[in-house]
């Protein structure tokens, strides 16, 4: 079950959000039906985007964007330059897409993520956003305690690394490219893209390496 | 408007806690609403914008520990019953009382795939020159419109650079109310952390935020 709470008593909340979510299962529902009736909407076409989002829009479209941006020299400077051309050259073009800027991890910067006014995602390279990015404990902290942010999820960086934090405030939606891991050279666009996780292309995770993998 | 989704800065959320292997819907109701909120916003009744700003009219303590899909849901409520198109009663009992509003347009099945591909650009043919260049210090506004502002609270009369020009772009304050796209010149604004938020900033780290030219001015 979704939950966006997680610090109040959780037997209360365990209540609360099971009622909940049966209303609101029931209110969904019945619009449908009515906003059917009324002829406003199809539901042939709610079905078709909702499995657009399933099979065709995800964070693989974002890891071949950032694999083939470590292995195409080319690519990455286009990437560098113009971020929303390179990445709609791809075919990645679909809403909450429009206008995308990539930003490069370093030694020296390490790029981070937010919407703190709403949910701002750059859906058409990595889908929908999950919970965590939509609920209140992200919004509020990542702008003001990103390193605290960071050890949430398991990643501290030196002392000396740079954070730079996107509040997606307007229609720009930010890409982080994550470092290419050591110990891939010659690897094909393919394996790489194995390395790219939807976290790491957000900030709250390093790109894996090639002995994180199973 | 100082609502309950301007969450930058607030404290005592806790923890973020990521739910593992997390689906990407956690009921079929989720995917419906994603679904239907999609499809409403195609029938042309309002815009991005508008959405947003009723989503944050919901009661800010109520928006804090509402499920983001439910949000979405009990805002596009709210947008359709301003407009007519649909009432309690109607939803209640699951039936059509009132006969529907037309409306621009309805998306097909065998739309979406071209309509979610071609997105929604929100860059507009250019008028002017902007005022600020690269490297322009600025000051941003202290104003707290009860209206849809893309402007939050913790970044409102504060100091930052001008680190990139992204275009003259529809203006939010005024898309969101129906006084039509009125676009500016939108930059990326780079804050110093400690700028922000003093004694608990630091001394590398920054904020980079995307706000149009009517939120800005020269620095006293």
């Amino acid at each position: 079950m979704s939950s966006d709470k997680h610090t109040h008593d959780q037997d209360h909340d365990r209540d609360h959000d099971h009622s909940h979510l049966t209303d609101t299962e029931a209110r969904v529902r019945a619009l449908e039906t009515v906003l059917s009736a009324k002829g406003y909407i199809n539901s042939g076409a709610v079905d078709e985007i909702v499995q657009t989002y399933e099979t065709k829009i995800g964070p693989q479209n974002g890891a071949h964007v950032v694999a083939k941006s470590w292995s195409d020299q080319t690519f990455n400077r286009w990437l560098e330059t113009d971020s929303t051309a390179a990445i709609h050259s791809l075919g990645y073009t679909s809403r909450q897409g429009e206008h995308i800027e990539a930003v490069f991890n370093s030694d020296d910067v390490h790029h981070l993520v937010v919407c703190t006014l709403c949910s701002c995602y750059p859906w058409s390279v990595l889908g929908l956003p999950p919970t965590w990015y939509k609920s209140p404990p992200y919004r509020s902290r990542a702008v003001i305690d990103p390193r605290g942010v960071l050890e949430d999820f398991g990643v501290s960086l030196s002392a000396t690394t740079k954070v730079e934090v996107h509040d997606s405030t307007a229609e720009i939606r930010y890409l982080v490219v994550p470092q290419r891991p050591a110990g891939t050279e010659g690897w094909s666009e393919e394996q790489l893209a194995k390395l790219v996780t939807r976290n790491s292309m957000i900030g709250t995770a390093l790109a894996l390496k090639p002995e994180d993998q199973l | 408007m100082n609502g309950g989704a301007d969450l930058g800065g607030m404290m005592g959320f806790g923890p973020v806690i990521e739910e593992q292997d997390e689906p990407l819907f956690h009921a079929a109701w989720e995917s419906r609403a994603l679904g239907l909120t999609i499809a409403l916003g195609a029938c042309g009744e309002w815009n991005i914008d508008m959405s947003r700003f009723a989503r944050e009219n919901m009661h800010p303590a109520e928006y804090m520990q509402t499920p983001y899909y439910k949000i979405w849901i009990d805002a596009a409520v709210r947008l359709m019953k301003e407009r007519s198109m649909i009432s309690e009663m109607e939803i209640q009992t699951e039936t059509v009382i009132d006969p529907p509003k037309p409306v621009k347009r309805k998306l097909g099945a065998s739309q979406v795939s071209e309509v979610l591909f071609a997105g929604g650009p929100t860059n507009r043919p250019t008028r002017g020159a902007p005022t600020w260049c690269l490297g322009d210090q600025i000051k941003t506004v202290n104003n707290h419109p009860r209206t849809h502002t893309r402007l939050p609270r913790y970044a409102r009369d504060k100091t930052g650079e001008i680190t990139k020009l992204h275009g003259f772009h529809v203006f939010p304050d005024s898309n969101s109310q129906g006084l039509g796209e009125n676009p500016h010149w939108l930059y990326q604004v780079t804050f110093k952390s400690r700028d922000l938020w003093g004694e608990q900033g630091n001394d590398r780290d920054t904020i980079s935020l995307d706000l149009w030219e009517p939120y800005l001015r020269a620095p006293q």
